[in-house]
């Protein structure tokens, strides 16, 4: 998605509540700072945890709530490796305490049921209503249930998980994957673009063919893609053929990979080339933006928030900050790492912002790590910045894990793979 | 809601530094501080930005739980010449040298300055 300043955005930058409170356009700099400002977040996953705690850690005058209905997050980063039995739930479990505790941000165990943007309220599921001066939206993604045809949310909590929330969708494909038997087929059916972790679906496919082949060597794994090509493809292949040869079959839209209908009680899926059935049957359904940015407005018709790309202020309703996968951010992944880098723009930005100061440039980064097998890792990064263009990738930095790369290569980056995990998490939760 | 002329022009004047035209640089350079501590009080905003993604690979503040090296403690002579070398290959890296290629000598200096110095607040 490629985001370009027309003349239209560019005076709605001027107008919006950015420039305007950062220049004082709108009656002076806001006077005595510490005692208004009432940051509230919504959703303590990846985007929002990482606002929360840059906040409080960059200025401990602020106060900060953070609304988040689980007790304990499971992280999806992880949870393909969780499949091949390679980590349990345990190990991808985050809490709220070291926030709460250590740096003093208001956790509120409660989901936001609507936001009021004319009045800066959001009222929680409990009834109760929350004032804000600047409100930061990091809700994550909300599955398109009426896409496909046969699936819905009941059928992905009983027949065909879709996994792609970690938790008991994960533990439930987990537990298929167990129970199958030698031979077995598994499904696994992409989105289109753009989705939540676009190496996913590839990474989940490698994990599971390092499960079949120690436990169930004659079982396959075909992917259904609606695609023509998918993320670090040329990597993925060239280590499926290495490691697991002949188990992993990928049908691109053009041999029949895109899927119409699926039968939950028949397990089947339908495409335009036939019926094909499956053992095992991951669906990862099309998405957009979480629920309460739609409902709040946020979101434009392509189903994600517009937001200012200098502070992720949204382009719709001023004082409402958008971050993580439900945002539109030029060309950043929607991924973990992302909207960690974008909760730190955001927190640095809202800072600058009430002391009626403007706003550094942003600098954002993502890495995905994803594992083909244990000992084998590769790797796309990105070094982002802001042109007229939008967010752009800068040229000459990033890329992917080289094609040539050596065993050696390979297995540095499957040890840096957990070493980034334990430290990302530990910036954002710990 | 009115903008008068004027306003509209810092506004623009605001927006193209943002945008990383020359204004930018030579305001960066005009207010980047002298002394370490200042930085730590009150760190360049630039220099913030830019290096705060860094802590998801190497922890917050650069002190890193896991196998990926640490920095956090080291001086920010130390760090530049480090990220300089990932930057022309001259230190061989897995990971490090697509990053440090989307950094300017100007932002690397800065990356180094406030993690170089964040860390002796902590002191
Ligand atoms: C299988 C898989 C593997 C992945 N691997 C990687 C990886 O290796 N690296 C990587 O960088 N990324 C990875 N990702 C992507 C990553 O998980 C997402 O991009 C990331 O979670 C997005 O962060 P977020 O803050 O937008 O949303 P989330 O992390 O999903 O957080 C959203 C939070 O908001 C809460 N919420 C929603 N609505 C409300 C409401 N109304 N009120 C209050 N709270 C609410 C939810 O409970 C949730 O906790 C992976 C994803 C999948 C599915």
């Amino acid at each position: 998605m490629s985001q370009k300043f027309s003349r239209r955005d560019f005076n709605k930058l001027l107008v919006s509540g950015v420039a305007g409170s950062a220049l004082g356009i709108f009656g002076g700099v806001r006077p005595a700072y510490a005692a208004q400002n009432r940051i509230v977040v919504i959703g303590g996953g990846f985007g929002g945890a990482s606002a929360a705690k840059y906040l409080r850690k960059l200025d401990s005058s602020l106060s900060v709530t953070l609304i988040e209905p689980k007790a304990t997050f499971y992280t999806c980063p992880f949870s393909n490796w969780v499949l091949d039995g390679l980590k349990n739930m345990e190990d991808i479990a985050q809490t709220y305490t070291v926030l709460k505790n250590k740096y003093g941000v208001n956790v509120i165990a409660d989901s936001a049921s609507s936001i009021d943007a004319a009045k800066g309220t959001v009222t929680l599921k409990s009834g109760k209503v929350l004032n804000y001066d600047r409100l930061i939206v990091s809700p994550g993604i909300d599955f398109k249930w009426n896409a496909l045809e046969g699936y819905s949310e009941s059928v992905s909590n009983s027949k065909m998980p879709h996994a792609y929330e970690a938790g008991a969708q994960t533990v439930l494909l987990h537990k298929q994957l167990l129970a199958m038997k030698d031979g077995g087929t598994v499904l696994i059916c992409p989105p289109a673009n753009p989705f939540r972790c676009p190496p996913g679906p590839y990474e989940r496919a490698s994990l599971v063919a390092h499960y079949l082949k120690e436990k169930k060597p004659k079982s396959k794994i075909i992917i259904l893609d609606p695609k023509d090509k998918f993320s670090k493809q040329g990597l993925f292949k060239k280590g499926w053929e290495k490691l697991y040869p002949g188990m992993i079959e990928w049908r691109s839209v053009a041999t029949g990979g895109k899927i119409s209908k699926v039968d939950a009680a028949a397990m089947t899926v339908t495409t335009d080339f036939g019926v094909e059935k499956g053992d095992v049957i991951n669906i990862i359904p099309p998405q957009q933006a979480g629920k309460i940015a739609v409902d709040a407005g946020l979101t434009d018709a392509s189903g994600w928030c517009p937001v200012n790309p200098i502070t992720f202020e949204s382009t719709i309703h001023p004082g409402i900050h958008v971050i993580g996968d439900a945002c539109i951010a030029g060309a950043m992944p929607k991924s973990g790492f992302a909207a960690s880098s974008q909760g730190k723009v955001v927190a640095a930005s809202i800072i600058r912002l009430c002391q009626g100061k403007v706003p550094a440039p942003p600098s954002l980064v993502n890495t995905c790590y994803s594992l083909i097998g244990p000992g084998y890792g590769v790797s796309v990064a990105g070094v982002y910045k802001l042109t007229s263009a939008g967010i752009v990738e800068i040229p000459g930095s990033g890329g992917l894990t080289p094609m040539d790369a050596d065993d050696d290569h390979l297995n540095e980056e499957a040890t840096f793979a957990r070493g980034w995990y334990n430290n990302i998490v530990q910036d954002i939760w710990g | 809601m009115q903008v008068t002329i004027r306003s509209m022009l810092t506004a623009c004047f605001v927006f193209s530094a943002l945008l990383g035209t020359g204004a930018e640089a030579v305001a960066a350079q005009k207010k980047a501080p002298k002394k370490a501590v200042t930085q730590v009080c009150n760190p360049d905003p630039r220099g913030q930005i830019l290096a705060l993604s860094c802590a998801s690979c190497h922890g917050t503040d650069g002190r890193s739980v896991g196998i990926i090296p640490s920095f956090y403690g080291k001086s920010p002579e130390y760090l530049e010449a480090a990220l300089k070398d990932f930057k022309s290959g001259a230190r061989y890296s897995t990971v490090m040298i697509r990053h440090a290629k989307g950094y300017s000598d100007e932002e690397i200096r800065m990356i180094a300055q406030y993690f170089g110095t964040v860390w002796q607040k902590n002191k």
